[in-house]
């Protein structure tokens, strides 16, 4: 693999730019790997990389139904903060954003990361108080967060409605100043070539029909391109967790539903951080190209169908135009949506199932690609060892019957209230 | 957005209703421990055709039965809720 450099940049234009290679090679299947992660998602590609990288294996396959970066990695608001108040989840999504900030030079490949503040709103006294409590959580544990005043959001976001009569009124907010956005289609490249730069094999246009047993344990996969042994077995699919756990006889505690997101036409910088309002369930932030991204809330029932729901696309819009009324000038160029897997406490499940040689990674609900880089290192521990690192070791699949959920909302197992 | 037929109160578009569970997931109230923890933990959730508790909440405030495919939300058939319901 050639290093991507200002100078190899330099010296092509010399050359008509004719340098440029394939980043990763488009490999047929062999018929045993060592380590075999289906989906090939930022999770899953970033998983090769750590197992290969930091346990220095390197027969290893990713499997893609699609194309890699196709499904929810391509189909989110690429937001990145680690300002959960519970400890297990912000130490593990603060391991992720410690990753992200080196990510690039690690990766050798600008995935964009950009810094730019991760603020949540606060509507009322009982907001800030909730806002409070979780900055001072996040503190303890020396994760960044600041309180902010109603003044000091509208300094950093002018165009905020502050006014005392507006829709929703802004008392004030909670920053965490290291989070941002990044690049989702690079986070999925960057980690693929690196990968595939250490030999791990990224299968394309494969999907796995089946498990391949010895007994109860799995010995390999079965796919639209032939059998393939593996010694472990990695899910890795997000939405689809349940339809390919199914395959292994298992049900989990995740319901899919779909989470849409849009953006505006391109336009001057307007949205200088990320704003998020968890009272509304709204996220506004701007991308690099100038398009105003809108999230909001799930559609609420189950659904495989990659394609949301206007109702929900309304509500979304509704609040961050009653949050930004500048916005309401723009037009909405495209809206998308992902198969988003909701598990039962919000939390994600990383760690072995109750098949031998499978392991699950899965459960994101709608905060999956912050994680990519935690979630990645840590399944690569749990696959290569075949234990869960310390970080990964509270979100095990059999958390729900001991009792032990991390419900960051407290909402019950009911992923359709949160 | 689908339209969902009310076995009350006939077709009314889906803003009118609210999803509440799957028909699996309704524990027996003489449930054991481990079968109670099952049936509310652990879902099916499956890449086709499933059975869902949906209630006309903006309507007669109902329970029905509604049988969905969940990839092409083609509805096949809803039903009045009632003890039968229960599994």
């Amino acid at each position: 693999m050639s290093r991507y450099s200002a100078l190899g940049l330099l010296r092509g234009a010399l050359n008509g730019q004719k340098h440029w290679q394939p980043a990763w090679r488009d490999p047929e299947p062999k018929s045993h790997y060592d380590i075999i992660i289906i989906g090939g998602g930022g999770h899953g590609l970033a998983t090769a990389y750590y197992l290969a990288k930091v346990h220095g294996l390197r027969n290893i396959a990713v499997l893609e139904k699609g194309w890699i970066g196709g499904g929810n990695t391509g189909r989110n608001t690429t937001i990145v903060r680690s300002n959960y108040r519970l400890e297990p989840l912000h130490n593990f999504y603060e391991f992720g954003l410690k990753l992200w900030h080196g990510l690039s030079d690690d990766l050798n490949y600008n995935v964009m990361f950009s810094p730019r503040g991760a603020m949540f709103l606060g509507h009322s006294d009982a907001d800030m108080v909730k806002l409070a409590e979780r900055g001072d959580a996040m503190r303890c544990d020396g994760i960044d967060a600041d309180l902010m005043t109603r003044d000091e959001v509208a300094k950093l976001e002018p165009l905020l409605d502050m006014s005392r009569d507006a829709r929703f009124p802004i008392q004030g907010g909670l920053i965490q100043r290291r989070g941002g956005s990044a690049r989702h289609d690079a986070v999925a490249w960057g980690y693929a070539r690196g990968a595939d730069s250490f030999g791990v094999d990224i299968i394309q246009k494969c999907e796995v029909t089946g498990f391949v047993r010895d007994g109860n344990a799995v010995v390999g996969v079965e796919t639209t391109r032939g059998r393939i042994g593996a010694g472990r077995v990695g899910i890795c699919v997000a939405g689809h967790s349940g339809h390919v756990a199914a395959m292994a006889g298992l049900k989990l505690p995740v319901e899919s539903q779909t989470l849409q997101a849009m953006v505006t036409e391109g336009v001057k910088p307007m949205i200088n951080s990320v704003i998020m309002s968890q009272s509304l369930h709204c996220y506004i932030s701007q991308s690099d190209k100038g398009g105003i991204v809108f999230g909001g809330d799930p559609d609420n029932w189950p659904s495989y169908a990659q394609r949301g729901h206007p109702m929900v696309m309304e509500g979304a819009v509704a609040q961050g135009l009653a949050l930004v009324p500048a916005l309401s000038r723009l037009r909405m160029v495209r809206t998308w949506s992902g198969v988003t897997d909701m598990s039962f406490d919000g939390a994600p499940i990383i760690g072995e199932t109750s098949v031998p040689n499978l392991y699950i990674n899965g459960g994101w609900c709608y905060g999956g690609f912050k994680a990519t880089p935690a979630s990645g290192w840590t399944y690569a521990h749990t696959l290569a060892t075949g234990k869960p690192h310390p970080l990964n070791a509270p979100f095990s699949l059999d958390r729900f019957e001991r009792g032990a959920t991390i419900d960051e909302t407290g909402s019950g197992p009911m992923p359709n209230s949160r | 957005m689908m339209q969902i037929t009310c076995p009350h109160c006939g077709p009314r578009a889906q803003s009118e209703f609210i999803y509440e569970r799957t028909v699996d997931s309704v524990v027996p109230l003489d449930a054991a421990p481990e079968q109670a923890m099952a049936t509310l933990f652990a879902r099916t959730n499956p890449r086709g055709v499933d059975e869902e508790i949906w209630r006309h909440t903006y309507g007669c405030r109902a329970w029905l039965v509604m049988t969905r495919h969940r990839v092409t939300n083609e509805i096949s058939a809803t039903r009045a809720v009632g003890p039968e319901a229960l599994p």
